[in-house]
C-alpha cells in the first residue's frame, strides 16, 4: 500500500478535531520541492534486488514487476539509491 | 526463514516525514514499523522523529503514533501495553522510538522502570550520536572527541571529552529479556534482531546506530556507508544479550581505517593524531571486553 495525498486540508477552527487524535497517514503536502538531483533507474541494469527499496529512508521506492519503480512526489533526492545499487543502475540527474 | 528485502511488508508506516534528505533515523522507524506491521501503536518523545513525523495535518505514521514527553517514552509504552491489556487485546507491538538524548539522558530513569517490570514492549533507540533536533547538542551517546555546538573543537579542548555512554551493557545490567545492537548499515541483521524480538514476551531494547548527515558532516547519500563503516572499523559493533549471555552477530576480519572513518565527518575533522590514537586504543579496550565476554 502506498500512502497517498488527502483532497482535504483542515485550515479552519471548525476544521480542527477537538481530541488530538487524527486519522493515520494523513498525508496533504508533497517533498518533490526538496530535491535538486532526482534518481533515475536503468530498468536494463536493475536486477529487481531490491537494495534501494530497502535501503530508502522515505520509503518512496516501490516493488513493480520484478523491478522498482519510484515516488518523485515523496523522493528528496538523498541518493542512497544509487550508492547501494550493487549494479550502477540508479544514476543522479539534476533537476531542471 | 528470516524477513528480507523481498519478504518485507510492501506497505509503508512512516511515509512523507519531513526528515532530513538522507536520515538514518527515519530508515530505522521505516525499516522496524514494516517488519512490526499495522498492530503496532509507536510511542515517540520529543525528537527528531516525531518532530518531521507529526506536522497536523501531515500525520506520517500510518499505524497508530503518539507523541510522548521527551522522558516518558518507556513509561508511555507501559500503559499503551497495559490499556490494550485492559481491552482484552493481545495482537500489538507497543513500540517506542525514541532518541540518544531521549534515552541514554533524560529517558532512562522511565527505561529503567519498564525494565525492572518487564513490561512487554519494545524501546527502539536510534543513535545519532546528539540533541538533532534542537541543532547538535552533546548527549551521553556522543563519542569522544565529536564536535557539536556544546562541545566545539577550539585550541585547547577538541570535541566532546567523554566516552559513549555504554547503553547496551546498562539495560542488559538489568537482566533484560532482549537487547541488541545493530546499524542501518546492516539491516539485514536489524530486521532478523526487531523480529526476534516481537516475539518476546516482556522488555526488548535495541540501540540503533542511525547517522545523521546534517549533525556528522557527511553528505546525504553516505549514511547508509558510513553505518557500515563505523561497525567495520570496530568503533560500534552488532551484538545480542539473552538468558544472560552476551553474542557477538559479526566480527570484521581486519577492521577498517579509523582515521579514514573519522576524517569522512565535518564533526571529527579537527581531531589530531594523538586524539585518533586514544579512539583507536579505548576501541581496542573495548574489543579486549568483547572477546572475553562475548560468545
Ligand atoms: C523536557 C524537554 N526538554 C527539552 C526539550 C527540547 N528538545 C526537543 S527535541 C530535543 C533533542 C532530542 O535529541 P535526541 O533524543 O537525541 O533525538 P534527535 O533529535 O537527535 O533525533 C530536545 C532537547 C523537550 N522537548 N522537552
Ligand atoms: S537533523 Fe539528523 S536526525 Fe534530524 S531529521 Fe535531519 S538527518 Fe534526521
Ligand atoms: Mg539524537
Amino acid at each position: 500500500m502506498k500512502p497517498y495525498l488527502r483532497d482535504f486540508v483542515p485550515k479552519n477552527l471548525e476544521d480542527i478535531p477537538d481530541t488530538t487524535s487524527y486519522e493515520a497517514g494523513y498525508l496533504v503536502t508533497k517533498n518533490a520541492g526538496w530535491r535538486s538531483i532526482r534518481p533515475v533507474i536503468d530498468n536494463t541494469q536493475c536486477v529487481g534486488c531490491l537494495a534501494c527499496y530497502l535501503h530508502c529512508p522515505d520509503g518512496v521506492i516501490f516493488k513493480s514487476n520484478g523491478k522498482v519503480e519510484i515516488d518523485y512526489d515523496f523522493c528528496k533526492g538523498c541518493g542512497i539509491c544509487k550508492n547501494v545499487c550493487r549494479l550502477g543502475a540508479i544514476r543522479m540527474e539534476a533537476e531542471k | 526463514m528470516a524477513v528480507n528485502a523481498k519478504t518485507l511488508n510492501e506497505t509503508e508506516f512512516f511515509y512523507g516525514h519531513k526528515a532530513c534528505a538522507g536520515c538514518g533515523g527515519s530508515l530505522a522507524v521505516r525499516i522496524a514499523l514494516k517488519v512490526l506491521g499495522e498492530n503496532s501503536i509507536a510511542v515517540l518523545p520529543a525528537g527528531c522523529m516525531s518532530a518531521v513525523g507529526f506536522n497536523f495535518p501531515q500525520l506520517c505514521f500510518g499505524n497508530n503514533a503518539i507523541i510522548s514527553t521527551f522522558a516518558g517514552t518507556a513509561s508511555m509504552l507501559t500503559g499503551v501495553a497495559a490499556g490494550l491489556r485492559a481491552q482484552g487485546i493481545t495482537d500489538f507491538h507497543a513500540v517506542g522510538f525514541a532518541g540518544d538524548g531521549g534515552t541514554a539522558d533524560i529517558g532512562l530513569q522511565a527505561l529503567s522502570g519498564a525494565i525492572d517490570r518487564n513490561d512487554d514492549i519494545l524501546y527502539i533507540c536510534y543513535d545519532n550520536e546528539a540533541y538533532m533536533n534542537t541543532g547538535i547538542q552533546k548527549s551521553s551517546l556522543t563519542p569522544f572527541g565529536a564536535k557539536t555546538t556544546t562541545t566545539p573543537a577550539g585550541k585547547n579542548i577538541r570535541g566532546n571529552l567523554r566516552p559513549k555512554k555504554n547503553m547496551f551493557e546498562i539495560v542488559a545490567a538489568h537482566g533484560i529479556s532482549y537487547a541488541a545492537t545493530a546499524s542501518v548499515g546492516y539491516l539485514n541483521d536489524f530486521m532478523k534482531k526487531v523480529e526476534k524480538a516481537s516475539k518476546i514476551k516482556g522488555t526488548k531494547y535495541i540501540h540503533i546506530i542511525a547517522p545523521c548527515p546534517t549533525g556528522w558532516g557527511v553528505k546525504t547519500d553516505e549514511t547508509v556507508d558510513i553505518a557500515r563503516e563505523v561497525v567495520d572499523c570496530g568503533l560500534w559493533y552488532l551484538a545480542e544479550y539473552e538468558n544472560g549471555q552476551y553474542t557477538l552477530n559479526y566480527r570484521p576480519n581486519q577492521f577498517g581505517d579509523v582515521a579514514a572513518y573519522l576524517q569522512k565527518q565535518t564533526r571529527f575533522k579537527h581531531l589530531t593524531e594523538e586524539d585518533i590514537q586514544t579512539i583507536i586504543s579505548s576501541r581496542d579496550t573495548k574489543w579486549e571486553f568483547i572477546n572475553q565476554n562475548f560468545h
